[in-house]
């Protein structure tokens, strides 16, 4: 058994080196499909990552409430809104909290501020959704307490971001399926060739007496180096460009989206395993449907 | 060694061997002969049970080969060395990798192939060309690849489709002078050819096939007809 696999790996490593046109060609289409597949995922995961924290902006529902409602009677109206599932936390934003936070946002113009003769802004509490689909349903409810004086919820701008939300998603999700279709036809086109590379040779080796696993231990372990090394050519790569995509970008992105890239060695951290093991188990597979024909002859 | 009794194989409507009965024994010399398609392939492709007989039996070794399994033919085909017209050699893997892989297929061990492979080369005469690929080296010298790939394991038997059939008449002579050493050594051989001159010469056992009948066997026979 290790004698095999050991047979098997030193064959494989040799032969990859020496049908060096097969290998490059293969190398070549696997490493094609992989940057094809792996750049689009790249783009999908910062839009969804975008658009998600779109959604948070406005997952918030500010509750403002009349001046006569204590800070007990606001604990109450708190307890009661975490009762219900479609809200995820409270927060209690007392009016001088609310200040801070107003003079925070003004900057180097908060001394306007401070010609105030008393705080205008009143206690609140804001409440987060836990779907940003739930929002109008809160938003009802919420105007119906009692000690409340004022909801704000921004309606129109969730019900747009809703749908571009939705359509950029499901359009990344039509783009990846349709990129997969492609890559497939490539593979198994290269893999067509090399089947007709490896007929003859397959021949011999049954001729001499080789039984069907002495012949598919080198050919299984030469497809799945060839994978291998094929991810190994397109992590370099994508990281090469993704690096360059955040530096040249990454200041829009935050304009646009109002959030940065996903940070390059974490991309790298989560893909390498994945993509590896994705280019290994392309490669088998082509290796497996390229001998199939001609072994049970 | 190898026995046919009434074998029969059709392909569709056409003819590929007809109630075939033949014997040859350990240590024959036998010439296989007869025009293109009259079913000289067939028996061969019976023997390495590459196809199966519609009727009759076959035995190799003593031993009734239309109903083995799958798993039984590679353990068939090693007992049996196979040389062709177009030498069949791997061509990613060199004069001593070509050897040495008959040897591996029957899991010999290293020290094994190290030890057998020079020696069978040098039978050869090819001792100088081991790191050579196949395409680097002439015809003759590629049938003699073939030819120690085909003895490295001491097979039983040696059959030869065309051998010298892309070879100049010198060469072909040569590699005949191997065959015939090889089987003086007492390996049976059985050799399909087109080589009026050389059978002739050899005067060897000739069984001639046409139309899928076996027509002649005789000792010492000659090649018989023209092409």
């Amino acid at each position: 058994m290790i004698r095999g696999l050991k047979y098997a790996l030193t064959q494989a490593f040799v032969q990859v080196f020496r049908n060096k046109g097969m290998s490059l060609a293969s190398i070549f289409s696997i490493t094609a499909m992989l940057l094809i597949l792996g750049l689009f995922f790249f783009v999908t995961v910062n839009i969804n990552i975008a658009t998600e924290s779109a959604k948070q902006q406005f997952n918030t529902i500010e509750v403002y409430l009349l001046e006569e409602t204590s800070r007990d009677d606001a604990d109450i109206i708190t307890q009661s809104l975490l009762s219900m599932d479609e809200i995820a936390g409270v927060t209690y934003v007392s009016k001088e909290e609310a200040m801070e936070h107003f003079k925070d946002r003004w900057g180097d113009k908060a001394y306007l501020l401070e010609g105030l003769a008393e705080n205008p802004l009143p206690n609140s509490l804001r409440v987060e959704l836990t779907s940003l689909e739930d929002g109008q349903l809160i938003y009802e409810a919420c105007r119906n307490l009692i000690g409340v004086e004022d909801v704000r919820y921004y309606q129109e701008e969730v019900k747009k971001i809703l749908t571009i939300t939705d359509f950029i998603q499901q359009g990344a999700l039509i783009i990846i399926l349709f990129l997969i279709i492609v890559s497939v036809v490539v593979v198994s086109n290269t893999v067509k060739l090399t089947v007709m590379a490896r007929q003859r040779e397959i021949m011999i080796m049954k001729y001499v007496g080789a039984t069907n696993w002495f012949i598919r231990g080198p050919l299984l372990a030469e497809g799945m180096m060839i994978g291998c090394i094929s991810a190994g050519i397109y992590l370099g790569l994508i990281w090469m460009i993704y690096s360059r995509m955040v530096e040249l970008f990454s200041n829009q992105a935050l304009l646009l989206f109002s959030t940065s890239f996903v940070e390059v060695g974490f991309m790298m951290r989560n893909l390498i395993w994945i993509f590896i093991a994705l280019g290994m188990s392309i490669g088998a597979f082509g290796s497996i449907l390229s001998m199939r024909r001609f072994l049970n002859a | 060694m190898i026995r046919f009794e009434g074998v029969t194989k059709m392909y569709g409507g056409n003819v590929g061997l007809l109630d075939a009965t033949i014997k040859i024994e350990k240590g024959d010399f036998v010439f296989l002969v007869g025009p293109s398609g009259a079913g000289k392939s067939t028996l061969i492709k019976l023997i390495l049970k590459e196809i199966e007989p519609d009727e009759g039996a076959i035995y190799v070794n003593g031993r009734e080969i239309t109903h083995l399994s799958n798993r039984e033919i590679p353990p068939l085909r090693r007992s049996i060395g196979m040389v062709f017209q177009d030498f069949r050699l791997l061509p990613n893997k060199t004069v001593y990798e070509n050897v040495a892989f008959a040897m591996e297929v029957v899991h010999s061990t290293k020290r094994a192939i190290r030890r057998q492979i020079p020696q069978v080369l040098s039978i050869m005469g090819i001792s100088d060309k081991a790191d050579k690929f196949p395409a680097e080296l002439s015809a003759g010298e590629q049938q003699r690849v073939a030819i120690a790939r085909a003895l490295i394991n001491n097979p039983m038997m040696l059959i030869a489709d065309e051998p010298t059939g892309n070879l100049d008449p010198d060469t072909a002579w040569e590699i005949m002078k191997l065959i015939n050493q090889i089987n003086r050594r007492g390996t049976t051989v059985l050799m399909v050819t087109h080589a009026k001159d050389i059978v002739d010469r050899m005067g060897k056992r000739v069984v001639a096939i046409d139309k899928g009948r076996i027509v002649r066997d005789a000792w010492g026979g000659e090649y018989g007809y023209d092409d």
